[in-house]
């Protein structure tokens, strides 16, 4: 760890916020454009944002708050320390646990469409948890570092070493992201059979906490993107931009699977892309 | 512009009737229309929602629904009463189970014309409604901020 990372984490947690609601109205634009339509603002997602902190909701229970925070909490740490250089293969556990705090959330609502919801959360983190940790499994091989600073710096064409994992790990974006096909937990849009589903009976603030979480995080996820992109600067630009437009091109394209698709397909391109990809490294000694 | 007025979120209900203005309120996502365009997200629950839109002239079936769904939403919060059913029962004023009209269960704030109401017609509604809520907030002061109120539904 050294002085400009703390600097570059630190920012981390003021801009993070603010990329990831730019990022989250980029992608209602360019989603309302795919479907013809004008969409909103560019920055509607931070008008929804004051309004859901200027709302006031009793929570349904006492526990529905902490456990809320907590997800917002662990899911800013998780980024926190990416950027700090911390270990990635503990810190995905701390995104794994921020994701569960969210469920538990869910569960303790009592609702039946939170309830569903969560149970496909959980699901949905067996097929993509596989993948992410094979991820990071991969990057080691090649780089020889598990720290997001000693992956960049070695200047390793990861993306064209690695394309296996590239799919891979975009695959599992879709998923963290719950975007569709993969977005049978809950859905931006109320058009689906479980009307709000993991964040059913949260409300106002509780919504924004949640909501701020997925921004902190979709910022975290597209730096892991870029540093498979980390050995060129234009590279560096073009590379999670073609990503982050293809998972919306993706998620207005594709229908909401059943989740035993969603865990078959999980698995099948970690096995396939993931453990493909990393075969000839270790069979044939490759670098 | 205020806070509430830039995001709007909708929660609908089909309180019975024919469906048609049901099927106009989804008219008005469509591209066409693109509610979204004014901030405006559909949501499923009603405690996420500012703005209750309902279609229909409301029976003694699906009245407590309409209510409960009504007291789930916190304050200010403003209700769109679709169409000639939700306003006076429509044709189906005379069945036996009809209770003839939004307002005699929810307080109304807009009423939509219209058999079956017209897609521009309701974003016009919507936004009528969203200036209400506004004006609500204002009222409220600014200290007190509103709660989700107990209700009374049986």
């Amino acid at each position: 760890m050294n002085y400009s990372h703390l600097w570059i984490a630190l920012a981390y947690l003021v801009l993070g916020p603010l990329l990831g609601g730019l990022l989250s109205g980029i992608d209602r634009k360019v989603t309302a454009r795919m479907q013809g339509r004008m969409g909103p603002p560019l920055l509607q997602p931070f008008y929804d944002l004051r309004k859901l902190f200027s709302r006031r909701i009793d929570p349904v229970n006492a526990l529905q708050y902490p456990l809320v925070a907590s997800h917002l909490a662990f899911a800013v740490l998780t980024g926190f320390f990416i950027f700090l250089g911390g270990d990635l293969l503990l810190i995905i556990f701390m995104l794994t646990l921020s994701g569960v705090f969210l469920v538990l959330a869910a569960y303790s609502t009592g609702s039946p469409y939170g309830k569903i919801g969560a149970d496909r959360e959980l699901i949905v983190m067996m097929a993509y948890e596989p993948m992410v940790i094979l991820t990071l499994v991969g990057l080691f091989r090649v780089t020889k570092s598990y720290d997001f600073w000693g992956i960049a710096g070695s200047g390793v064409p990861l993306a064209l070493l690695l394309p296996g994992l590239l799919v891979g790990f975009a695959f599992t974006l879709i998923m963290k992201l719950r975007k569709s096909p993969f977005d049978l937990s809950t859905s931006h849009h109320a058009h689906q059979e479980l009307v709000k589903g993991l964040t059913a009976d949260m409300g106002g603030p509780m919504l924004g906490l949640v909501e701020l979480a997925h921004w902190y995080e979709s910022v975290y996820l597209y730096g892991l993107v870029f540093l498979f992109f980390s050995f060129n600067p234009l590279a560096a630009f073009l590379g999670p931009t073609v990503v982050y437009f293809l998972i919306i091109l993706i998620d207005n394209s594709t229908a909401r699977v059943k989740w035993e698709a969603a865990l078959t397909a999980g698995w099948a391109i970690a096995l396939v892309a993931g453990v493909g990809n990393l075969i000839p490294f270790y069979l044939r000694g490759l670098p | 512009m205020s806070t509430l007025e830039k995001s709007p979120w909708l929660i609908h209900y089909d309180a019975s009737s024919c469906n048609g203005c049901d099927i106009e309120v989804l008219a008005c996502l469509t591209p066409v229309y693109d509610a979204e365009r004014f901030g405006c997200i559909v949501t499923g629950d009603p405690k996420q929602a500012d703005i209750l839109l309902v279609t229909g002239s409301v029976n003694n079936l699906n009245e407590p629904v309409l209510k409960n769904i009504y007291e789930q939403m916190p304050e200010p919060r403003a209700v769109v009463a679709i169409g000639a059913c939700a306003y006076s029962g429509g044709v189906f004023a005379d069945c036996y189970n009809v209770k003839g009209g939004i307002a005699k269960v929810i307080p109304v704030d807009v009423f939509v014309p219209g058999c079956a109401a017209r897609p521009e017609a309701i974003l016009d509604g919507v936004v009528r409604a969203a200036g209400l809520l506004a004006e609500r907030r204002r009222a409220m002061g600014r200290g007190k901020r509103g709660t989700v109120t107990e209700g009374e539904a049986s």
